[in-house]
């Protein structure tokens, strides 16, 4: 592809912005900066793919201090060998922002808050979307930046008979353009030259954008006077940036926006310039002017570059059809739920296999270390904390993987937008964003992929109110805690309305409950904590395209890695945690009792009777053991505030070890109550003794009003910790995540206490 | 003077030219609107609403865009042309 040469236009020429900063003082012989190239441009355009073919496998991926968003920084080479850092920006329409995350991109491209100034800049523009497109890269040269316009998407806009004149755009804009397609890997070099160059004989943009944007005269004056003060507290910028920060002064502050780094002198005097002027030429006014005077010059320049091949009127493209079907009233949702059927069902069934080919590894691992190493705590850590610990997080990563494959591919193909179009009428009706639905639906796996999967939300409100809220979707952990209470108190196979069995009922009463819990909590939590503006819908539905897979995989891997890191390091943590809490301390006196039982057993028995009553010492002791541990002591220090719930200690214990997994709920039951060997669901002997349990005074523990309590409680605790480690990494603090425990233990505590107290009143005991 | 036609009342199909953004709209929507290219002139066709009856599918300067009947009813528009295949 050809490199367009800028024509050079008669401004004057910027200072050239240097390619190496000098050493600082104090640094000897500092290595020479690499020059620092930004990468920004609309959300759709291709921004990432075109990332990725610059840098490769270079990238390195980190957050921004203060707000989850992903900081992608890679290396490219230019053709004479030199390394340029590039630094791929969020995808944004605009440089205004009204929020903390929507200011990066703007801070990165003036310098500030802590960010070095580019050297230069490139947007990626989507040739098929040229004008919207151009509306980013107008402010950016109004910026005064050195710029370098790649024309992505190329592919699509020739197949639609259409062509951009690269020469005349980079006349008229001041910058190099680069037509690419980065989905075919087409253009990089010839990027890469431009970058070069544009870094060589470094040009400013500023003077032909003012020069050719219509500005209305009463604007002007206003960006004028307001950039007096702004070069007054920011003395560091150029003219050029002056004009820019004032104009991004006036768009962005209001009483409403959340600025970071922004003087509030210089915010009030913004807002009070922009309602002065908007009482005297009307509301609104001063926006339509700045606005409408950058599309003036925009829609100049593209009715002079666009062209047309073919009179292709009406034609309608593939695109077009696709919508037809997948937006239409009916088959739009019946697209809609065939494909979420896909992405449940793959969580459900397809994880599966890879789920349990690592709890076998972590299993042969553990015997290994069985034998390798003498009885003892070391072992004891090793075995039950350590390798326990990796597999509770390594066990997420086929689900976790396989979550945003799908994600990713819906929304890179640009089927995630339609999803959210067809549900918003129903997510909207409780406070949360259309694109929320993925996530919450994925919660019905488990919520640890689903909680990552929130990402897809821009808004950090609606992600961190998605995120509160997934946990409430009946994961299918709790699955295994239904399974055994519904058999333990009711005939679970009895019919009871014709076809459908006592058990089928109870689960689908508990998922239903799941589901209201969670839009209740969600239109609550709106209301309240997570209150605010209800973010506009304003999208964008992308034209329908091929994900790249190699972009595809990369970034799956990403999500994998940061899980590992991020979250598994606490997983790991809590694991170990809970072991100890679980088998510490020991009681010598009654260890030396459980030995002393063995060895005379040893003695009269042999074979299979020695076995048998080997096994059972064994299930006493462990019972012993737990209820001497911190765990156990825990669960008898609760019983008082669970009574009116209708449990004992026991269950209590089986609630605390369930906070490593819900399925551990299970086998502690298991180990309270005696049972010898490995417990799970099925185990006839744990549902037996569970139905046989009782009181100290003689009370059957678990009837039915306890069973559908207990089970109740399970619908709304927060009882994973895996769970609370990745909302720990989502939302980037602890608050949040003492937050969703506090409420949902509060929650599960105050229906099962209903659920008991209520039903005993209504004499259902 | 005849009443402000806003795009909620166009129905599905319908191509308009969009005169301005209504007085009295929040400032976030208004200003996103118009930074997307909902300005004075700007050729706006309806074209569908969601299977639920909200939000609407708007096509406006070659790409495509949703937004709910609530932010439509912000932008004024100019009577629907009447020669439309």
């Amino acid at each position: 592809m050809k490199v367009a040469r800028a024509a050079r236009p008669p401004a004057e020429r910027a200072p050239a912005t240097e390619a190496a900063a000098p050493p600082r003082a104090g640094e000897r012989r500092a290595p020479v900066r690499a020059p620092r190239v930004l990468l920004a441009g609309n959300p759709n355009a291709g921004k990432t793919t075109v990332f990725n073919l610059l840098t490769g496998a270079t990238a390195k991926v980190s957050n921004y201090p203060g707000v989850t968003v992903e900081r992608r920084v890679g290396r490219a080479a230019l053709p004479d060998g030199r390394e340029v850092e590039v630094v791929d920006l969020p995808g944004t329409y605009s440089l205004t922002a009204r929020s903390p995350e929507e200011q990066i991109a703007v801070d990165a491209i003036l310098g500030r808050a802590g960010e070095p100034a580019p050297d230069a800049v490139v947007v990626v523009l989507d040739a098929n979307t040229l004008a919207r497109g151009l509306y980013l890269a107008q402010q950016v040269a109004e910026a005064g930046l050195p710029l370098v316009l790649a024309l992505n998407v190329m592919d699509e806009l020739e197949a639609s008979g259409r062509a951009v004149e690269v020469d005349r755009l980079a006349a008229r804009w001041g910058a190099r353009v680069v037509p690419t397609t980065a989905s075919r890997q087409v253009g990089r070099a010839a990027l890469l030259a431009a970058v070069a160059e544009t870094l060589a004989r470094p040009e400013d943009p500023s003077a032909l954008a003012e020069r050719e944007t219509p500005w209305a005269p009463e604007a002007a004056a206003l960006v004028a006077s307001l950039g007096e003060a702004v070069a007054r507290e920011m003395p560091a910028l150029t003219p050029a940036g002056v004009r820019s920060v004032a104009r991004w002064l006036l768009l962005s502050a209001d009483p409403e926006a959340e600025l970071v780094g922004v003087p509030e002198r210089l915010r009030q005097e913004a807002a009070d310039a922009r309602q002065a002027f908007d009482r005297e030429h009307g509301a609104g006014a001063l926006d339509l002017s700045v606005v409408g005077a950058r599309y003036r010059r925009i829609d100049d320049v593209v009715r002079e570059v666009l062209r047309d091949r073919e009179a292709h009127h009406h034609r309608t493209s593939l695109g077009e059809r696709l919508d037809a079907v997948l937006t239409h009233r009916v088959w739009g949702l019946v697209a809609f739920a065939a494909v979420m059927a896909v992405v449940f069902q793959s969580l459900f069934a397809w994880a599966e296999p890879a789920m349990g080919l690592v709890e076998s590894a972590i299993a042969f691992a553990q015997d290994l270390v069985r034998g390798a190493l003498p009885e003892g705590p070391l072992r004891d850590l090793l075995v039950e904390g350590v390798l326990a610990g990796v597999g509770n997080v390594v066990v997420f990563v086929p689900q976790i993987a396989l979550l945003f494959l799908f994600v990713g591919f819906l929304e890179d193909s640009g089927y995630l937008a339609r999803v959210a179009f067809v549900i918003d009428r129903v997510m909207g009706g409780v406070g949360l964003h259309g694109r929320a639905f993925v996530p919450m639906l994925s919660g019905f796996a488990c919520a640890v992929p689903a909680v990552m999967a929130t990402r897809t939300l821009e808004n950090r409100r609606d992600r961190l109110l998605t995120m509160m809220v997934v946990p409430l979707m009946s994961c299918s952990a709790r699955l295994p805690v239904y399974v055994l209470l519904t058999a333990a108190v009711f005939d679970a196979d009895a019919r009871v309305v014709g076809f459908l069995s006592v058990g089928a009922v109870v689960l689908f009463a508990m998922y239903a409950l799941s589901v209201g819990g969670a839009l209740l909590a969600a239109t609550v939590l709106r209301r309240t904590v997570l209150r605010g503006p209800r973010p506009t819908l304003v999208l964008e539905l992308p034209s329908y395209r091929l994900p790249v897979a190699r972009d595809l995989l990369r970034s799956t891997w990403t999500r994998v890695r940061s899980f590992l890191v991020d979250a598994g390091t606490i997983i790991l943590a809590m694991t170990i945690v809970l072991w100890a809490l679980l088998s510490y301390p020991v009681d010598p006196a009654a260890e030396a009792r459980f030995e002393a039982q063995r060895a005379e057993v040893s003695r009269s028995l042999e074979g299979e009777a020695l076995e048998a009553r080997l096994e059972a010492i064994e299930g006493e002791a462990s019972s012993a053991r737990l209820r001497h541990s911190v765990a156990g002591r825990l669960g008898r220090a609760i019983e008082p505030a669970l009574e009116p719930l209708g449990f004992d200690w026991r269950l209590g214990v089986g609630i605390v070890g369930a906070f490593a997994a819900r399925e551990v709920f299970v086998s502690t039951l298991g180990v309270v109550f005696g049972i010898s060997g490995e417990s799970d669901e099925t185990s006839t002997p744990l549902r037996e003794e569970l139905r046989d349990a009782v009181w100290p005074d003689g009370r059957r523990l678990l009837t039915p009003l306890v069973g559908v309590s207990l089970m109740v409680f399970f619908v709304f605790a927060a009882q994973c910790m895996s769970t609370l480690a990745v909302i720990r990494r989502e939302s980037g603090s602890w608050g949040w995540v003492a937050f969703v425990f506090t409420y949902m233990t509060a929650l599960a505590y105050v229906a099962s206490l209903l659920v008991t107290q209520v039903g005993r009143a209504l004499g259902f005991e | 003077m005849e009443p402000r036609r806003t795009l909620v009342s166009i129905p599905v199909g319908q191509r308009v030219t969009v005169r301005g953004l209504r007085p009295g709209v929040p400032r976030s929507v208004a200003l996103r609107l118009l930074e997307m290219g909902v300005l004075p002139g700007t050729e706006v066709a309806v074209a569908r609403a969601a299977p639920l009856g909200d939000p609407l599918h708007l096509k406006l300067r070659g790409y495509s865009l949703s937004i709910r009947r609530s932010e439509a009813q912000a932008i004024e528009v100019d009577a629907p042309s009447a020669e439309r295949p």
